[in-house]
């Protein structure tokens, strides 16, 4: 093969198409991504060469022996040669496209040596990472879309990432290896981006791996490519490859962050704090289930809901722990302490409900030791 | 025995009680073109929705449940049922058979196919909606996660097996036992081989589909846990199960269409086929491989590397018997007195674009780079090239090309070259661009999508539109014929047109063949 087939597509249909159209898989920034890529333009190039001799003869039949050019049929009707032929010709062109497409898999599954371990969690509709940390220290967050229902439902103009944003990207580190370990907690996912040639299904029940080494620093988009739900069109995957010592002045403040965060939850809040959070929280992780008024739609309506204006516990127990065998998922895994009592007053006041409740951190720790 | 001659019963009797594999063989056409306008209709509606981006029309449940509906109402209600009703119709007649071995099973085997769509497609207006799962129904999502309307979903899938497995039990019975004197297995029509073959497929994978759809009935609501890995089940499972099915469900799809093929272009090239036994052999090693390729479907599970390499080594052998029939179709057309009426234009159609299915199925098969294509709209022009250009393109020709056989009036051939132009450009134009918002990056079964991708979703569903309104003329085109064609008379409708079904009057008497005919010369030849 080599990157004399790389080129020439892309000339050749960059004049059918506008520029931003792209017509042909990315080359990516991986070495696997460049390897792929070039496997595939090189099954594709064949695919065409055989295709244009096989057609040229069909279409020059075509021409020649038409009846309407009184042309006379013969009546050969079989040759043993020309079937061997064409059988054993086509087996020797497969057995050429194997060996490149051997050398490469066994590359794309070379998982040993890892620098960096990261846990994939799929969840309906977000991905959760955890940083695997050898003193047990793990850093761990949900990257949830941050493309506003505006936009989708086409009330406002659509930004440059359209559905292709999260609210925190996964970031690693570049010219590392980054290991993989993907699983899901509900339905089956698939993690994918396009630019690091990474696609592994995410399978409740199951680890699978998967490794990548970022030679350059960017932001790399891709989306979950196994349908998981009505959501399976909203669940985005970006990566932010930073260069290692930015990685690691980024971990030490997420880890910082988390410390403030449990301080914070020991505090009283005020109202006006737990509902402009509350409102934030609503906004990422219920608005998609339960629309942007409290209306419902997966999930049930918030507004005059009977559970949210009665029993505090009854209410925080269903976010906390979600109900078995529908969508409504247990998110004390997901929210901080914070976070929970904020969306918790939040739904208790918002959208009409109007009960006047304030529920404080130490509420939520409270029913989760209880 | 002229006196035992009789004809159909009157009124809706005929249609209820009716054994005549004829009847039953116009009611598989017409309800499996009902189907098609059905499924067709749910494509409408998600290239409605994909016209643009940002969500217009459906919701994204609703819209789950239109690309579920469309594929199994398109694979179980419109493409098989369609080839089972060519099956009905010509066996017998190609075979010299006066019936099918089975008519009493034939009339059961039609007949309850009609409620299980009618169950299916009332999920629609059932609390919580239709299925949403894809048609591929991978579990939990269909299980733990699914809409109460699966139970109806899984009774629908398994009337539908009971259908197909009588429906092959009997072309098998039909094959074996009913050819005429002298009809040795090697002078069988090239349709009839490959439904022989087909029917075998049937018979050996319905049953596995019937299992998969029992395990989720009995994980939904008896508690067990096949499929749930918290329960020591296991999701994978599923797949590899499914796919066993599902691999070969594609073969019983495009290998009648096969047949078809290999019946019109010698007849409109005036010339025999080319390699009938290769072909013949072909089609028997297709199936063969079709059973140990499964997996190829499933590259991003997490298989160990040498079950990776066995089904990539496995899938890519597909492509040498596949490229034999190629090869011998073209050798056909080679040095032939050709012309281009409808059926001819069709199966041309088959063939280029069946081609171009398969040499991205070829490139599919390879798994580092099924990494980067697996899930995503490279795939959807993939199977849309083999299961519309294929299936569909090749069923289309055989209606145009039996059509004056089976009502002795000959369609609008204008119009009909007409419904070819536009099926053909329209095709191209909806499913072309899909390789490359595949390629791209776009992943199937979304319903909204980043702006890079909006240019060619809007062309791919211009060309949808098209394509679809090119039916409806389809659909006129039949039904003028059937009305108001010009009458024909000769035997054989088409000059080059070889084989016992062309040998009965025409239009073709209700009952043909009741004494048998004798045959002595190779099929296909002159």
């Amino acid at each position: 093969m080599g990157r004399i087939f790389s080129g020439v597509p892309l000339a050749l249909f960059a004049s059918l198409a506008a520029a931003q159209n792209q017509v042909n898989m990315s080359p990516g920034v991986t070495e696997i991504g460049a390897d792929i890529f070039e496997l595939h333009m090189l099954i594709m190039w064949i695919c065409v060469v055989i295709g244009v001799a096989v057609f040229a003869v069909m279409f020059y039949s075509i021409y020649a022996h038409r009846k309407s050019r009184g042309h006379e049929a013969s009546q050969f009707h079989e040759s043993t040669k020309v079937e061997i032929a064409w059988t054993v010709v086509p087996f020797l062109i497969l057995i050429a496209m194997a060996v490149p497409a051997t050398s490469t898999l066994l590359e794309v599954y070379d998982n040993d040596e890892a620098e960096l371990d990261v846990l994939i969690t799929g969840h309906q509709w977000k991905w959760k990472y955890e940083y695997l940390d050898e003193t047990g220290d793990n850093i761990a967050f949900f990257s949830n879309l941050t493309t506003p229902q505006e936009e989708i439902y086409n009330t406002a103009a659509k930004g440059d990432h359209y559905l292709l944003e999260v609210d925190e990207p996964l970031v690693i580190p570049t010219n590392t290896k980054v290991r993989f370990l993907i699983t899901a907690n509900d339905v089956i996912h698939s993690w994918w981006v396009p630019e690091l040639a990474v696609k592994r299904d995410a399978i409740p029940g199951f680890i699978n791996e998967a490794w990548t080494r970022v030679p350059q620093e960017g932001i790399y988009r891709g989306q979950c490519t196994e349908l998981c739900g009505a959501y399976h069109g909203f669940m985005p995957v970006v990566v932010h490859a930073v260069s290692p010592e930015e990685f690691q002045a980024w971990q030490a403040a997420k880890r910082g962050a988390a410390q403030a965060e449990s301080q914070l939850a020991m505090q009283t809040l005020s109202s006006d704090e737990l509902m402009t959070q509350g409102k934030a929280v609503y906004e990422t992780a219920c608005v998609a289930c339960h629309g942007a008024q409290g209306e419902g739609g997966i999930g049930n309506a918030i507004a005059g809901s009977a559970v949210v204006m009665g029993d505090l516990s009854q209410h925080m127990a269903i976010v906390a722990k979600g109900v078995a065998g529908t969508a409504m998922q247990a998110f004390d895994a997901q929210l901080s302490q914070v976070e929970l009592a904020a969306v918790l007053t939040y739904q208790r006041n918002a959208f009409g409900n109007n009960t006047g409740d304030i529920v404080q951190p130490g509420d939520v720790a409270g029913m989760n030791n209880g | 025995m002229g006196d035992h001659h009789h004809g159909p019963a009157a009124g809706v009797t005929r249609w209820l009680f009716t054994t005549n594999h004829k009847d039953i063989g116009t009611m598989y056409l017409w309800f499996s073109f009902a189907m098609f306008l059905l499924g067709g209709f749910f494509a409408m509606v998600i290239r409605a929705e994909l016209f643009q981006p940002g969500m217009q029309l459906v919701e994204p449940a609703f819209f789950n449940q239109m690309t579920t509906l469309h594929g199994l109402v398109m694979v179980f209600g419109a493409i098989m049922p369609s080839f089972v009703g060519l099956a009905n119709w010509l066996i017998p007649m190609m075979i010299g058979a006066p019936d099918m071995a089975l008519p009493r099973m034939n009339n059961w085997s039609f007949w309850i196919l009609p409620p299980a769509f009618l169950m299916l497609a009332s999920t629609l207006f059932m609390e919580g909606g239709a299925p949403a799962f894809g048609w591929t129904f991978y579990a939990p999502l269909s299980t733990t996660y699914a809409p109460p309307s699966v139970t109806f979903f899984i009774f629908a899938i398994h009337i539908l097996g009971v259908s197909s497995i009588m429906g092959s039990i009997n072309i098998i019975a039909t094959v074996m036992n009913m050819r005429a004197p002298g009809m040795t297995y090697m002078k069988m029509p090239m349709f009839v081989w490959t439904w022989l073959i087909t029917a075998f497929l049937l018979v050996a994978v319905m049953p596995v589909l019937a299992g998969a759809v029992t395990m989720m009935l009995m994980d939904i609501h008896f508690g067990t846990s096949f499929f749930s890995a918290a329960g020591g089940g296991d999701p994978v499972l599923f797949q590899h199960i499914f796919w066993f099915f599902g691999h070969p469900e594609v073969y019983i799809i495009i290998l009648p269409a096969f047949g078809v093929v290999s019946q019109i272009i010698p007849a409109f090239s005036r010339k025999p086929l080319f390699g009938y036994a290769s072909m013949v052999y072909a089609t028997a090693s297709i199936a063969f491989l079709s059973f140990v390729v499964w997996a190829h479907h499933m590259y991003t599970v997490g298989m160990p590397v040498a079950g990776e390499l066995f089904f990539m080594y496995a899938t890519m052998l597909i492509a040498v018997p596949t490229g034999v029939k190629v090869f011998n179709w073209i050798s056909t057309m080679w040095r032939g007195s050709l012309s281009f009426e409808t059926p001819m234009l069709f199966s041309i159609g088959f063939l280029v674009l069946f081609t171009l299915g398969g040499f991205t199925g070829l490139m599919l098969s390879i798994a580092p780079a099924d990494f980067q294509y697996h899930d995503t709209y490279f795939v959807v022009a993939h199977f849309h090239y083999v299961m519309v250009a294929g299936a569909v393109f090749s069923m289309t020709a055989a209606v145009y090309y039996w059509l004056p056989k089976w009502c002795g009036r000959m369609y609008s051939e204008s119009m009909g070259k007409i419904h070819f132009w536009i099926s053909f450009i329209g095709f191209n134009i909806t499913f072309f661009p899909q390789h490359f918002v595949g390629l791209a990056g776009m992943p199937r079964r979304i319903p909204d999508y980043a702006l890079q991708f909006a240019d060619f979703n809007m062309m791919s569903s211009i060309g949808a539109f098209i394509y679809g309104a090119s039916q409806l003329l389809f659909l006129y085109n039949v039904i003028a014929t059937i009305v108001s064609g010009e009458r024909v008379s000769d035997e054989k409708v088409w000059d080059g047109a070889e084989g016992l079904e062309w040998t009965v009057p025409t239009p073709a008497p209700y009952h043909t063949f009741e004494e048998p005919p004798l045959v002595s010369k190779p099929a296909g030849t002159f």
